[in-house]
């Protein structure tokens, strides 16, 4: 149990890692939104994954707030480029 | 290890690795539009699993109540930010591959004004 989700970890890392290097290359705003909102999607699974490790449900308030707090930015940024350009 | 237990371990592995490719496909994939394809759908259906999984292991009414909604508002959100970031990022133009093959949103709006 313990193994399978530290490999779950693991994987949800190296997949957050990626979206890294997408967030620094861009190259235009609207790349570095998707990868913002794709980082913040791979931060609730991994709270999913550590409440399913630990069995504390102390978890999951996080992963409603991260979830809400996501679409807001997202719709902001989305906003700000339909006015001033990518 | 139970029955339960190995289908919520099996459920948050496939999930883990839905995600793992919604990374690579950002990093992989050529235009922004084709990007967003890759972040939203397999991210989402990722988080869906994983949700089923810590669900499934041994979880009370009010963390199932939790997850459940955790899912609600992914599965609400994800499309239309997607679709808003989308629009954005074509109205400000140049953002397509020169690989693409087919605009159906440039000929219809081009209908529209003429």
């Amino acid at each position: 149990m313990n193994a399978v989700t530290t490999i779950s970890l693991v994987m949800l890392s190296a997949g957050a890692l990626l979206t890294t290097v997408r967030l620094v290359l861009g190259p235009s705003l609207a790349d570095r939104v998707v990868a913002t909102d794709l980082l913040l999607t791979l931060l609730t699974c991994g709270a999913g994954v550590l409440a399913f490790r630990t069995g504390q449900g102390t978890y999951l308030g996080a992963m409603v707030v991260v979830a809400i707090l996501g679409f807001l930015g997202t719709s902001m940024v989305a906003r700000f480029i339909e006015r001033r350009g990518a | 290890m139970n029955a339960g237990q190995v289908l919520a371990s099996a459920l948050v592995l496939l999930g883990s690795a839905l995600a793992l490719v919604a990374g690579i496909g950002v990093v992989r994939l050529p235009d922004v539009f084709a990007r967003m394809h890759a972040a939203t759908k397999p991210a989402t259906l990722g988080l869906l699993l994983v949700c089923i999984g810590a669900a499934v292991s041994d979880a009370g009414l009010s963390d199932v109540a939790k997850l459940t909604l955790v899912v609600v508002l992914q599965f609400l959100t994800a499309p239309v930010g997607a679709h808003m970031v989308g629009r954005a990022a074509y109205h400000a133009g140049g953002l397509l591959d020169p690989g693409t093959v087919l605009d159906e949103l440039s000929a219809a709006e081009q209908g529209r004004e003429t």
